[in-house]
């Protein structure tokens, strides 16, 4: 139990430090309105950061060289994430291709046209996105209905995916579709990945209740996708997306952002009845809940980690990571806004404390409840394959798909 | 960076378990809540001692194996789990911790050593009443090197032939250390919610005492103690949240209703999640205040505070819903239940309700984010 660097790692992470500090991205350059995630601008400094990085031996550091990575290792990887979070220049764009699809790709393809694409986006010259969810596959994640049929040399898909963040700005994608629909419906998929330009493919973003447009739904009508870019066997789709999801969950759940910092400073500032409300008791023992959960959260990404540098592979406790992340989050921006009172309720940027953060966290924070398997699914992984418990009554397990009630 | 024990330690908390297993079944624990006259089990505290947990984590100078907080920390863990009725916690995570942190030379020399062989037990004496250990509190007093006053509940007061005693003196308040089978002391054992964990009321007379550590720093000092201690019985609250969690989930797959195990539906699968959470939330405090307490860093008040509030949380949570899985077989005497849910509130309770640590929790968060700004 050490929670402390090595000497190694304190130098490494000096180094770092100092790297970042000397080479890191402006943000100031940019107006307020342009400090927002998917604008133009924003956008561009992420790329032109993630090149620099990538230039430096900074990006995707545990990956192989021969990949566009570093060849380093996961806890170099981790100590630099770290660094790029504390000086406030971590961007969101590359995260699913980098953090979600692309290892899943290099686990199960060994064709080498589809591994040309991973060096390109580790310099953050292309953009992934995740083709997985549909209108009647959320947390049943293997109901998948969009059709691959193989013609010739490449697969045709047809269908409709749902909730695909990114897919707008996206240079490719990866899609899970039904190659047989007469297996039980996690045996019939596949998983392919294709240039979010190919013909028949159109991405509409989905306004959300927060006000921001970054999710999409995509449709896909008659798109040939070449065989080659079938990303392991007929039928490993499940194995893909599953990976993918752990991989997601893991990443979530050492997510940063507002914390018990901020709202310690909201309530410094916010008068209560007798003195500032961060003298309320009723405040202080909040405070003191929310922090041994969210400090949880941070030390349980160290495990993560140590299971990592160990050559494991993070398992099924990231889901606890991931609802405690969710949850909170919820719990933090609520209470932010409880102890301004009426000015709580302001959300316009000039004029509401931190610029309005909590207010646009607060209408994001349901979404985080059910994006990356919602709160009940994430209970039902830790019920299931942490403490042993059985699987539901299943009606659709051993039966075709195409047999499968679907209801309305 | 490695949040785990390192394989060494893995090893001694397999072995603390297997022994635990033979000499500290549910049983043992029975036996003392059906007699609880002596508050404890003395032939497994004999076999403890035998182990030399007891000088665990005491420096090899004054008897101990002096192997770290760490190992401790595993076979607090351990302990826990096997809901052992012995004074270890009274003895070791805080009268010893007492002694090393405020001890003089010759207080360490003479008595380190016999708690580490578990020969003598040491107690803590600190609580006169209902509600937190204030300055107004406390009445008991010593003048002219005699105590006087009523100390009440006092964990294992029946056990312990020393105490290390919360009292007025003539700089205020102050630590001292008193001998509870010497002239002028008296008690008796009391009724407890945990009679597996016995409590008495010690009356002292004019019973000599003396001085440990600075005249007039008692708080203080006892707020380190706390601390200490509070890790320490971080790690059993999470052993024995731990068990409840197997023991529900075991009971989930037994059970059978409507033709199915019970685990197999969401309202149970779901509760039990929820106290997987709970636990997990309290191993990562507890394993990291474990490490302040190791290397003794600056972060040891809130780790110590963080790890606390979140071990009461857990064991309550997750020995209420064990009874609430097993329904009314969880709620009778013959069953097992009850044993986790005694010891819960015991261990929440025995150095300060939740409420008090999350008070100097959010002290502590002042103070950082202070020096923080500072900086």
């Amino acid at each position: 139990m050490n929670f402390d660097d090595s000497p190694t790692e304190a130098e490494y992470r000096v180094t770092v430090r100092a790297w970042i500090e000397a080479n890191g991205p402006d943000l100031s350059v940019l107006a307020p309105e342009e400090r927002r995630a998917w604008h133009a601008k924003h956008k561009e400094i992420a790329r032109v950061w993630q090149a620099t990085k990538a230039d430096a031996g900074y990006a995707c550091i545990s990956w192989p060289k021969e990949r566009g990575g570093a060849g380093g290792t996961a806890i170099d990887e981790a100590i630099f994430n770290q660094e790029e979070a504390r000086a406030g220049v971590q961007f969101t764009y590359f995260m699913t291709g980098l953090h979600m699809l692309l290892p899943p790709l290099m686990e199960f393809s060994s064709d080498e046209a589809s591994l040309a694409r991973v060096a390109p986006a580790v310099r953050g010259d292309e953009i992934w996105c995740q083709l997985f969810s549909e209108p009647s596959s959320g947390s049943d994640s293997a109901a998948t209905r969009t059709m691959a049929v193989r013609d010739g040399d490449h697969w045709v898909l047809n269908g409709q995916k749902v909730w695909n963040s990114g897919a707008h700005a996206a240079d490719y994608g990866m899609v899970i579709a039904r190659t047989d629909p007469d297996v039980p419906k996690h045996k019939g998929l596949s998983a392919f990945w294709l240039d979010m330009k190919t013909p028949g493919l159109e991405v509409r973003p989905i306004k959300m209740m927060s006000g921001d447009s970054e999710l999409n739904e995509v449709f896909l009508e008659n798109v040939r996708v070449p065989a080659n870019q079938m990303v392991g066997a007929t039928g490993d789709g499940w194995k893909v997306v599953i990976s993918t999801l752990m991989n997601e969950r893991a990443a979530l759940g050492s997510g940063t952002g507002l914390g018990w910092r901020d709202v310690m400073d909201i309530a410094r500032n916010s008068p209560a009845f007798d003195g500032s409300t961060l003298d309320d008791p009723a405040f202080r023992e909040w405070l003191a809940d929310y922090y041994v959960n969210a400090e949880a959260i941070r030390l349980l990404s160290f495990r993560t980690l140590t299971a990592l540098s160990h050559g494991k592979a993070p398992g099924p406790e990231g889901s606890a990571g991931k609802l405690l992340w969710a949850t909170q989050t919820q719990e933090l921006t609520n209470q932010a806004l409880d102890i301004q009172d009426a000015f709580g309720l302001i959300d316009d940027p000039d004029i509401a404390l931190l610029n309005g953060g909590f207010q646009h966290r607060f209408m994001w924070a349901p979404a985080l409840r059910l994006g990356g398997g919602t709160d009940e699914i994430m209970k039902n992984i830790i019920a299931e394959r942490v403490l042993g418990l059985p699987g539901d009554v299943r009606v659709d397990k051993a039966v075709p798909f195409r047999e499968i009630p679907t209801g309305r | 960076m490695n949040f785990d024990y390192t394989d060494d330690q893995k090893a001694l908390k397999d072995e603390a378990r297997r022994f635990l297993l033979a000499a500290s079944p549910l049983s043992v624990a029975r036996g003392v809540l059906e007699h609880p006259a002596a508050g404890y089990d003395a032939a497994l505290w004999a076999r403890i001692g035998e182990q030399g947990w007891c000088g665990a984590a005491i420096p090899e100078s004054y008897g101990g194996l002096g192997l770290g907080y760490v190992e401790l920390c595993a076979l607090a863990e351990e302990l826990g789990r096997a809901l052992a009725p012995i004074p270890f916690a009274s003895s070791i995570y805080l009268f010893a911790e007492a002694l090393l942190l405020a001890g003089s030379e010759a207080q360490k020399s003479a008595l380190l050593p016999l708690v580490a062989s578990g020969e003598l037990i040491g107690t803590l004496a600190v609580s006169e009443g209902p509600g937190a250990l204030t300055t107004e509190r406390i009445a008991a007093q010593v003048t002219g090197g005699l105590l006087s006053g009523v100390k009440l509940p006092v964990a294992d007061g029946m056990a312990a032939s020393k105490a290390v005693v919360l009292a007025q003196g003539e700089a205020g308040l102050g630590l001292y250390l008193a001998d509870l089978r010497g002239p002028g002391v008296t008690r008796e054992a009391v009724s407890t919610l945990d009679p597996t964990r016995g409590m008495a009321r010690v009356s002292f007379d004019g019973a000599p005492a003396e001085p440990l550590g600075t005249p007039g720093e008692g708080l203080a000092l006892l707020a380190r103690i706390h601390e200490r201690g509070a890790i320490l019985l971080a790690f059993e609250q999470l052993g024995g949240a731990d068990r409840c969690l197997e023991m529900a989930r075991d009971y989930a797959l037994e059970r059978y209703a409507f033709g199915r195990p019970i685990g197999s539906y969401q309202a149970i699968k779901h509760k039990l999640a929820d106290v997987f959470v709970k636990n997990e939330v309290a191993r990562a405090n507890a394993y990291y205040g474990a490490w302040a307490l190791s290397t003794d860093a600056p972060e040891l008040p809130l780790a110590a505070a963080a790890a606390r509030v979140a071990g009461c949380a857990a064991y309550w949570m997750a020995s209420k819903e064990m009874i609430q899985t097993y329904g009314g077989i969880g709620v009778t005497w013959e069953a097992d239940c009850h044993f986790f849910f005694r010891r819960a509130r015991h261990l929440g309770l025995v150095i300060g309700a939740p409420r008090d640590w999350k008070r100097r929790l959010a002290d502590r968060l002042e103070e950082r984010v202070e020096a923080e700004q500072a900086a």
